[in-house]
């Protein structure tokens, strides 16, 4: 196993019943470097992704955080990732605010203030004590990347980041990207358009 | 900073507390059933206190499963279909915390509002009131671990579209030791004999559940997650 590698996946298999969906992806990324993984609908995107996350076990293949296996590392190796699916996972009853209490507290301790700055970085504080069951689909997705920031993760997954965002969105959730790639952090983001980011880019083609 | 299990699981709780008291329909379902289900039973039957007594333990004990039952289906649900669930799992804590987490909140507010409402059906089904303390521990109890053979079920049936059917059919099995137990403690404490044997079974049945139970949900929610 390569130590150099601080995420690894190698020749990861998976199958959704009789669907050969991934057939030995591998990738590496290394601290301030992005992949960016793309390919046509139903070609293992977002599965690669809960894949790295440990949300799915491979049926063959491995991946690996800093040379060890994340079968053996879970929970550690979980507490380092923050992971946006393609829904903004927020609890419509609870404000934004609340959300964000709950889903980052679980990772490291945190006030109101810090969670209400991270809530302003991404354009949505004045949505901060609203339920999020009255924002807007972009609005949500807002909130659910201030959630990213908040956790102060290593590593970030983001499946399709961009959906629902106007220009300004888009524009900020490159700069975050690129924002936290350039300060040491990984990150994997499935998007369909080309990623202009002023960070180390790698591209993963998946088929189908 | 990080944040120890203790702390992860005390804000789960606040979590699913404040969850539950924003959609109170769904605390409030489960109780209504209770009570319409046990009052109906005085009236479809004679008026006769002493016929109803002695249905009184059953009748009791078959609607409080039944309507904790009702409850169990939304335990895990809602928080898969938002993606919720996924966050959690991924938090770093094991699945094990936040399944335990999850139900005993769901019992603090499905559970222990039923113990508080079933003096109104005991008074109405004519149990002396001498029997209320036997009938309030043993719903407790009973209540609680409804709730941990109900999250393995929960936990095993949320990806199925008609998982409330199945979850009745993986459940009720399991949960008829508890009617026999709990249903025997109320009729002892009735007829004035000791309930103490009924009531230590219906505590054992409670810790063994609160110990394993959590590490069977949470190999059911892993199962079911992937």
């Amino acid at each position: 196993m390569n130590m150099s590698n601080a995420l690894c996946v190698e020749k990861v298999h998976v199958w959704r019943g009789d669907r050969h969906v991934l057939q030995g992806v591998s990738a590496q990324v290394q601290p301030q470097e992005l992949l960016h993984i793309s390919g046509p609908n139903g070609a293992g995107k977002t599965t690669l992704l809960r894949v790295v996350s440990g949300l799915l076990r491979p049926e063959q293949g491995s991946v690996s955080w800093l040379g060890q296996s994340i079968a053996a590392i879970r929970t550690d190796y979980q507490a380092t990732l923050a992971y946006a699916s393609h829904e903004p996972a927020l609890k419509g009853d609870l404000t934004a605010l609340e959300n964000l209490r709950f889903a980052v507290g679980l990772k490291r301790r945190i006030t109101a203030d810090e969670l209400r700055a991270s809530l302003a970085r991404t354009g949505v504080a004045a949505c901060a004590d609203l339920p999020a069951r009255v924002l807007s689909a972009g609005q949500r997705r807002r909130v659910a990347m201030a959630r990213v920031l908040a956790m102060s993760a290593k590593v970030w997954l983001l499946d399709e980041p961009y959906t629902n965002l106007d220009a300004a969105g888009s524009e900020l959730i490159s700069e975050l990207l690129q924002t936290h790639v350039v300060g040491g952090g990984l990150a994997l983001v499935v998007a369909h358009h080309e990623l202009k980011l002023g960070c180390q880019v790698r591209r993963l083609e998946l088929n189908s | 900073m990080t944040v120890s299990a203790w702390q992860a699981f005390w804000l789960i709780v606040q979590r699913e507390m404040r969850l539950s008291f924003r959609r109170p329909e769904q605390l409030l379902q489960p109780l209504v059933f209770f009570l319409i289900v046990t009052t109906l039973f005085p009236l479809g039957l004679s008026l006769q206190l002493s016929l109803l007594r002695d249905i009184a333990p059953g009748v009791l004990w078959v609607a409080a499963l039944l309507s904790a039952l009702l409850s169990l289906d939304f335990l895990f649900k809602g928080d898969a279909d938002d993606g919720t669930l996924e966050q959690l799992a991924l938090s770093g804590h094991g699945l094990t915390v936040i399944v335990a987490a999850k139900t005993l909140a769901h019992w603090l507010v499905t559970g222990v509002a039923l113990v508080l409402v079933s003096p109104i059906v005991g008074t109405a089904l004519g149990i002396p009131l001498g029997a209320f303390a036997t009938m309030l521990l043993s719903l407790a109890l009973g209540t609680l671990t409804l709730s941990w053979l109900g999250a393995i079920g929960a936990g095993l049936t949320i990806g199925l579209r008609r998982g409330n059917v199945l979850l009745s059919l993986i459940v009720l099995p399991l949960a008829t030791p508890l009617l026999i137990f709990g249903a025997a403690a109320t009729e002892r404490a009735i007829t004035g004999t000791s309930p103490v044997g009924a009531l230590y079974f219906l505590a054992a049945l409670c810790v063994f559940t609160c110990t394993l139970a959590p590490f069977a949900a949470a190999a059911a929610l892993r199962i079911t997650l992937e």
